[in-house]
């Protein structure tokens, strides 16, 4: 590649990145204030691509009509954000953190149907911006004049975030309830007006940053969560609440996507390789890098434990007598239930089995080892990718099934070793990266893993054929695997894990290694959820890349923190009632998303303990009611 | 016989000497205090010697072992004790459960995925709880408990690893008098009777004066005075930079 | 100026009050003594809103204020400084102050920073250094300085003296006077006996969250049984 084309591909990259840091910056600054990873910031994203597009219509292609159009995108985002803040959020702030990230992923799927009924499902090129849809020529090649204007809108949104922040008393009072809001509320600052308008800047910068976009990409349904997980490397690469930090992440990452596309194809000592199909991975590459050196990221700072943030968990109990009374009655009458339902309840109950057991090694590293996972399917993909990988490569399905754990216990082996080094939200931020990689990787590799398509032809061996075969098959290995990851929680490595999150401090001071249990803690949950991928790879006879989707990863976090985060039974409720609720409605309306969303919404507004903890709590209350 | 051994320990934070050339020793069955205003270098002393930060120069033996560049868990392996400022218990845990942590590990048990940890060293959980007195406290969980007896929970899970060496960072903070009190007379005792050697920081005079053999005062990073507490009281410069004019403590063991 | 009234309140499973009845007036410094736990802070806490109460009315300045937020009551003129010293260390001395900054009032002193730095000198010096980087003393001193900027008649102290140096506490104390001297009513928690003697009038006692008695610090200092019993000295 020559100088010139290197040059131009820079140019692309830093045009790229303006937009990708105005949504980072948006990320950063509601997270900062409302302590909210906003899940739905791509969506807001995406909004603002529709809505763009959908006023440069009306207004008419003149400068002022496609400029007034990015503009008002940019405002109506904005304003939908603030509306979002004070009907929903707003009653979530005194609730655990997870769910208000289950609050805001319920949006997402809202918001996704949302745009699928507005706007349909095709994809929709908006037109070139008016005035500037020549090129000029730079070192004999042709650059968009639309680009040079992106690429000097960023550093002008920075400067003007930068002054905002530093030079006004409503920056000095941001700043302030980013570190301790209570106290803020305390001197006299309105947080309630604080926060509405902190989230509606952010989203006005999402909304902002989706809509000038329109010359250059299409809107699709997908985007949402496409942009998420580029903004999160942006975000943990930055720096957490660092904007200068977005700005330079996002820079860095643009120009290096760029060069990859522009790269392109190479050949080297007889070897082809693909630049371009780097382009997924490379992010995740340097953010890796990043983490390694500095695990805050390049302008954060490292955090301390925000103030009133670490939940106390309630003492784990060794079961009663009754309750393992109860357990082996329940146990006994899944064993029974072959005997009385049809064929699709038990290919129901099977999956519910599957899930129960993936939720269940989400809620071991989240619940006891205090590591929140926003990317666990990728060990419930990794699981069943290899085991129809192994099957499909002559294996017999019993030995595919058996080693197809390991392959996903190493997969969270090599992700955990990274993971580890960090904590709390960027923790989460990172799993949710690595699940996208594992999933980008199955997706582009088309001659090993099917590509968008998937694998066929995965199908169990001749004994476990039958329905109900399998159905006791799935009952052995799911409840199996469930009662090993909760007997762990009460040996010496499950109080070792514990110690861990209760307090990382005190641990250290008697002499554990909490990243070493932490990472070993993350391995088992790994191969566990890969033994749920495996069974269901099995069971379903195909696989696909939505198994190690974010979708799917979240399908898991809705099941333990609707289920209850701080109970063990929780994740095993929340996966069966989540099971049986996506089967249910996905069945009656194309808009099943959206309704999803809503039934998310209505249990985060109700029950903000979960269905578990809610049960508890009122056995709690009876209990002691009873006695005085 | 000196149980640790400090010389021209030093670190800067960005220009700033935070500790600068501290030299001092200190013998099993001592108390040694380290005073000094807010800011003096006292915590960053003690976060050298528990190896949360690595020294710039200077030296710092445990049994002749040099704890420079060791890691905490490390030093712990050594057989050093630490308590915090702001207690620092496992809060899903009840009592007994947080000294059997500690215990396992100090027993090389903390790996095992089968055996039952709520059943193991009970024995000897209950008995450190009995030498710090809440033995009747075990079954509960440390989030209900007052913070006097958390300190003491504390203190029973710094000595499972049966330290030769107990860090005590502002042992008695957040404690109402008589219980300060109670729990350095408790400290003493127990550091008399098992020849363990304290180092700690402290702000409540009371306490000084009353449970500390010796005394060392920091001011900017430098050891500005060291004796026996009425020697310190007794010096102008300490008195100027940090005792004042002494009217909140009391005068009884002057 | 300042009254509870069978106020009721809880702030998780440990810290709980049971009709707790107390009052403050201008120009006058009013002491919670107690343990730990006791139930000090949740009363500070439970006055300025940020525990909401259960039961019981408080009201301030001749206003009923259990049900309104903390910035509410902030901006009717009650101060508080927590424990613990919870300056916002990444911002300037001169931002924390300005965070904490709020329009005059009648009948309550009125504070600029060039006033405050005339109070606490130390800070005068170090306008734009961060929070992060001044010493715990200087950290304590502006916790009150960032409060006092909303132009408080009232300021709830929440052991103001724990943690410091003997020297910085007698500074403190000289300081409580000054705001008493200003005609600004004071309640502060304290365990610190010789610290409250220095600064209070009167006293309250308070036990697991009941009020165990209440008088003057010459009553007290009378009163051995009293402080045998709920002091332990």
């Amino acid at each position: 590649m020559s100088l010139s084309a290197i040059f131009v591909q820079l140019l692309n990259g830093l045009a790229s990145a303006s937009s990708l840091f105005l949504v980072a910056a948006g990320l950063s600054l509601i997270f900062g204030v409302t302590r909210i990873v906003n899940f739905a910031h791509g969506s807001l994203y995406m909004l603002g691509v529709y809505t763009a597009y959908s006023l440069v219509k009306t207004f008419g292609g003149g400068i002022l009509g496609f400029w007034g159009a990015v503009l008002a995108a940019g405002l109506i985002v904005g304003v939908f954000g603030a509306l979002v803040e004070r009907l929903l959020l707003r009653r979530l702030y005194r609730a655990p953190e997870l769910l208000q990230l289950l609050a805001t992923f319920a949006l997402v799927l809202i918001i996704r149907d949302f745009a699928l009924w507005a706007w349909g499902p095709e994809d929709l090129l908006g037109p070139r911006a008016p005035g500037l849809d020549g090129a000029v020529g730079i070192a004999g090649r042709r650059v968009p004049e639309y680009d040079l204007l992106l690429i000097a809108l960023g550093p002008v949104v920075l400067g003007l975030l930068w002054l905002l922040l530093t030079r006004t008393r409503w920056g000095t009072l941001v700043r302030a309830a980013t570190e301790d809001r209570e106290m803020a509320g305390a001197l006299g600052v309105n947080q309630s007006w604080l926060f509405t308008s902190v989230f509606a800047l952010g989203a006005f910068l999402a909304g902002l940053g989706g809509a000038i976009q329109i010359p250059r990409e299409p809107a699709v349904l997908t985007m949402d969560l496409s942009i998420l997980a580029d903004v999160f490397v942006v975000v943990v690469v930055g720096g957490m609440g660092s904007i200068p930090g977005a700005f330079l992440a996002a820079v860095i990452i643009g120009v290096l996507k760029a060069m990859c596309i522009g790269i392109g194809n190479v050949s080297a000592f007889g070897i082809d390789f693909s630049f371009s199909k780097l382009t997924l991975v490379v992010e995740f590459i340097v953010m890796a890098v990043v983490l390694v050196i500095r695990p805050w990221g390049l302008l954060g700072r490292s955090q301390g434990i925000p103030r009133g943030a670490a939940s106390v968990e309630p003492p784990l109990h060794l079961p009663s007598p009754a309750l393992l009374k109860g357990f082996a009655a329940a146990l006994l009458a899944l064993a029974l239930l072959p005997l009385v339902s049809d064929r699709y309840t038990l290919v129901l109950l099977t999956d519910i089995l599957v899930f129960a057991l993936f939720a269940v090694s989400l809620h071991f590293i989240m619940g006891p080892a205090g590591m929140h996972s926003f990317g666990h399917a990728a060990y419930f993909g990794l699981g069943a990718y290899a085991a129809a990988l192994l099957f499909k490569h002559a294996l017999p399905m019993e030995l595919a099934l058996l080693l197809a754990p390991f392959a996903a216990g190493l997969g969270a082996l090599a992700f955990g070793w990274f993971c580890v080094r960090l904590s709390g939200v960027y923790l989460a931020m990172l799993t949710l990266a690595f699940a996208q990689i594992a999933w980008s990787v199955v997706y582009q590799w088309d001659a090993f893993t099917g590509g968008s398509n998937g694998l066929v032809g995965v199908w169990p061996a001749q004994w476990l054929a039958g329905k109900t075969a399998f159905y006791y098959l799935a009952l052995a290995l799911c409840a199996g695997g469930i009662l090993i990851l909760w007997r762990i929680l009460y040996s010496p490595f499950g109080y070792a894990l514990r110690a861990g999150r209760d307090s990382p401090l005190r641990a250290d001071a008697i002499g554990i290694d909490v990243r070493r249990q932490q990472w070993l803690g993350f391995a088992l949950a790994g191969l566990f959820a890969g033994l749920a991928g495996a069974v269901y790879a099995f069971s379903k006879g195909s696989i696909s890349p939505d198994s190690l989707s974010i979708p799917r990863s979240v399908d898991g976090l809705v099941m333990v923190l609707m289920g209850g985060i701080q109970t063990l039974t929780g994740a095993v409720a929340g996966a069966a009632v989540f099971t049986w609720l996506q089967d249910t409605i996905s069945r009656q309306t194309e808009f099943w998303r959206a309704l999803l969303g809503g039934i998310i919404l209505f249990l985060v507004l109700v029950f903000p303990q979960g269905i578990a903890g809610f049960l508890r709590e009122r056995w709690e209350a009876r209990a002691g009611g009873s006695k005085g | 016989m000196n149980v640790l051994n400090v010389a021209k320990l030093s670190k800067a934070f960005g220009g700033v000497q935070a500790v600068c050339d501290v030299s001092f020793s200190l013998a099993s069955g001592e108390l040694l205090a380290l005073i000094g205003p807010n800011g003096a270098g006292k915590t960053t002393c003690f976060n050298l010697l528990n190896g949360q930060i690595a020294a710039d120069s200077g030296s710092a033996e445990f049994e002749g072992r040099s704890l420079i560049g060791l890691k905490p868990r490390q030093i712990w392996r050594l057989g050093v004790g630490r308590t915090f400022q702001i207690t620092a218990t496992f809060s899903s845990m009840s009592v007994r459960e947080n000294v059997q942590t500690a215990l396992l590990n100090f027993h090389g048990r903390l790996n095992s995925l089968v055996s039952l940890a709520a059943r193991q060293y009970l024995d000897e959980a209950m008995e450190l709880l009995a030498r710090v007195g809440i033995a009747e406290q075990a079954g509960r969980p440390c989030a209900v408990l007052a913070y006097g007896d958390l300190k003491r929970v504390e203190l029973a899970i710094a000595l499972a690893n049966r330290p030769r060496l107990l860090l005590m960072d502002e042992p008695t903070a957040g404690m109402a008098p008589p219980e300060r009190v109670a729990l350095m007379q408790l400290t003493a005792e127990l550091a008399r009777a098992s020849g363990i050697a304290v180092l700690f920081t402290e702000h409540d005079m009371d306490v000084v004066f009353a449970h500390a053999d010796r005394i060392l005062v920091l001011n900017r990073g430098r050891l500005i005075a060291e004796g026996k507490p009425a020697e310190v009281r007794a010096n102008r410069e300490v008195q100027e930079v940090y005792l004042g004019s002494g009217s909140l403590f009391g005068a009884a063991h002057a | 100026m300042l009254e509870m009234k069978d106020v009721s309140s809880a702030y998780g499973r440990a810290h709980i009050l049971y009709d707790l009845s107390l009052s403050a007036n201008r120009g006058e410094v009013v002491v919670l003594l107690g343990r730990n736990g006791a139930g000090k802070s949740t009363t500070l806490k439970t006055l300025i809103g940020l525990v909401r109460p259960l039961a019981g009315e408080i009201s301030f300045d001749g206003r009923r204020i259990e049900r309104l937020e903390p910035y509410e009551i902030a901006r009717l003129g009650l101060g508080y400084v927590p424990e613990e010293r919870r300056i916002f260390t990444d911002l300037s001395v001169m931002d924390n102050l300005e965070v904490g900054r709020q329009a005059p009032r009648t009948g309550a002193p009125r504070w600029t920073p060039e006033k405050l730095f005339e109070l606490f000198p130390n800070l005068a010096d170090m306008r734009e250094r961060r929070g992060a980087h001044i010493s715990g003393g200087e950290q304590q001193m502006l916790t009150i300085a960032r409060t006092l900027m909303g132009n408080p008649s009232a300021i709830l102290l929440d052991e103001p003296s724990e943690g410091l140096a003997p020297v910085i506490v007698e500074q403190m104390a000289r300081t409580i006077l000054e705001l008493k001297q200003e005609g600004l009513c004071v309640l502060l928690s304290e365990q610190n006996l010789h610290f409250a003697n220095l600064v209070a009038d009167r006293a309250y006692i308070i036990e697991k969250g009941h009020i165990r008695y209440q008088g003057t610090m010459t009553e007290l200092a009378a009163n051995a049984q009293v402080r045998a019993t709920y002091l332990s000295v």
